[in-house]
């Protein structure tokens, strides 16, 4: 049994890549709304939510739609020279866009549990605004945002339909696992398809439980304001 | 504050065990009506993907026919059709888009044999999306403007796979590897193409037919590929055999044709 092994390459680049992305922008989502106090929020976050709660065949439906060839972003792609459907960049936006809202949710549950006194304390003591982010809100809602990754990652490897819509199925390109499995299980390969998912199995498990020991860790290492 | 609690518990268990009971009752009391009226069967149907149109417009023509049956559709890629029958799916008739998977399930032994029968045809089309003017052929896929050519999984989706025979027979196959994108089933394909994130794709007649999107540009000659048959077959496990006979031989009949043939299809079933 021969395999080609670019899946998984793919996968974990893909993975990696969106995970960063979605750490940056579900911080700063979740940082923004936390403070945030008009009427809209109730709606924000719902549309920020909504790729968790809808199948992915629609997200990925939505995308394609929204960032294909006749549209104005593919069409000024398109004058740019690139395209972004059928691309490994596309993996990228599908997974990013189906566990951001993983990492949002998390990220804002662990910034509005933070005691709003000691933030208040801080800006008596005359501390800049992005001093507290950085000092303050940060660390203590350190255990939320790690969390958050871990799941915002699992969930980008594990992504298939809306991968599947707007990426297509290009082997060595923008064929992952989940794509690679569904096919060779589908085309009656079956013992490739359990090579497969017996690899994202492994990397899914190994990634947890280190990021586990990691928050384990830097909770028992950084006593100040978790011990509380 | 104890007393209150155990109160209050002893309500919920109380209302739940109401529920309970109530639905034990019920239950008991639909067998015993549906017994006497055992003409009421539910058939499942599944069908390749391709047929969907079309079989919609079947079933409303069999429920004047037979009220009493309800037909249920299971559509997808004749590939995992096939995959669902062997792990024992609860499936009364198949309809494949190829004769590989019914062979496949033949050669298990999970259909009724004397009830398999190729009863349509279909074309190999090349589609482009509708306002496109980039290719008038198939030999055109070459050129350097097409980037993207989507074709169904050669392995899972039948149309893929003979789009691939099309493709192999007219020595294009190596030319354009590096643009094919593989779709899941021929409606993903045909999706692409009228999104127009694909420049071209090869799908079936019948689909390229059901699109206002696209529109065809070459049909692939009856001899580059083998013949597109889709046959039809009652499963060997189904709790309805009866009935699925019934509808199986409905679709072979001629009331059936116009439909089919509405659709795009050859009709062969004799």
């Amino acid at each position: 049994m021969s395999i080609d092994f670019s899946p998984l390459w793919i996968s974990i680049k893909t993975a990696s890549t969106a995970t960063v992305l979605v750490f940056l922008l579900g911080i700063a989502a979740a940082w923004l709304l936390t403070g945030y106090r008009g009427k809209l929020k109730g709606l924000i976050d719902s549309i920020l939510t909504l790729p968790l709660v809808l199948p992915p065949t629609v997200v990925g439906f939505f995308l394609l739609v929204l960032l294909g060839r006749n549209s104005p972003i593919g069409q000024l792609l398109n004058s740019l020279g690139t395209q972004i459907i059928f691309s490994w960049s596309a993996t990228v936006v599908a997974a990013s866009v189906v566990a951001f809202p993983l990492m949002y949710k998390t990220a804002r549950g662990a910034f509005e549990q933070i005691d709003i006194n000691i933030i208040n304390a801080a800006r008596t003591l005359g501390v800049p605004e992005w001093k507290i982010f950085w000092k303050i809100t940060i660390p203590l809602a350190w255990p939320g945002i790690a969390a958050g990754t871990v799941l915002a990652f699992a969930r980008a490897l594990g992504e298939f339909g809306a991968t599947l819509m707007v990426a297509g199925n290009i082997p060595g390109k923008t064929q992952t696992i989940p794509v690679a499995i569904f096919f060779e299980a589908e085309g009656g390969e079956t013992g490739r398809a359990f090579v497969w998912v017996i690899l994202i199995f492994i990397i899914s498990l190994v990634v947890m439980t280190l990021m586990n020991y990691w928050t384990e860790y830097q909770r028992k290492n950084m006593p100040s304001v978790w011990r509380n | 504050m104890k007393k209150f609690q155990s109160i209050i518990a002893i309500v919920i268990t109380i209302v739940l065990a109401i529920g309970l009971i109530g639905c034990g009752t019920k239950n008991t009391a639909d067998i015993k009506s549906g017994q006497p009226e055992a003409k009421n069967v539910t058939l499942t149907v599944s069908a390749a993907a391709s047929l969907k149109d079309a079989m919609e417009e079947i079933k409303t023509l069999y429920s004047q026919e037979k009220p009493g049956v309800t037909i249920t559709y299971n559509f997808g890629a004749s590939g995992s059709l096939q995959q669902q029958i062997e792990q024992g799916a609860d499936v009364d008739v198949f309809l494949s888009a190829a004769t590989k998977q019914m062979d496949a399930l033949k050669v298990k032994g999970l259909i009724l044999d004397d009830t398999r029968k190729d009863f349509l045809k279909n074309d190999i089309v090349l589609v482009i999306p509708k306002d496109s003017s980039l290719i008038a052929d198939f030999k055109d896929l070459t050129n350097a403007n097409v980037k993207k050519f989507a074709l169904g999984e050669p392995k899972s989706v039948p149309a893929g796979q003979y789009g691939q025979e099309v493709l192999t027979k007219l020595n294009l196959m190596d030319a354009i590897k590096s643009k094919v994108v593989y779709g899941k089933d021929v409606r993903e394909v045909l999706t692409w193409v009228e999104t127009g994130n694909a420049d071209a794709g090869i799908v079936y007649g019948t689909d390229a037919k059901t699109s206002a999107k696209v529109k065809t540009v070459a049909t692939a000659s009856e001899d580059s590929h083998t013949p597109v048959l889709y046959p039809a077959a009652v499963i060997k496990a189904s709790k309805n055999v009866d009935a699925a006979k019934d509808f199986i031989n409905f679709l072979y009949s001629d009331k059936a044709k116009p439909v089919f043939e509405k659709y795009g299809f050859v009709f062969v079933a004799k």
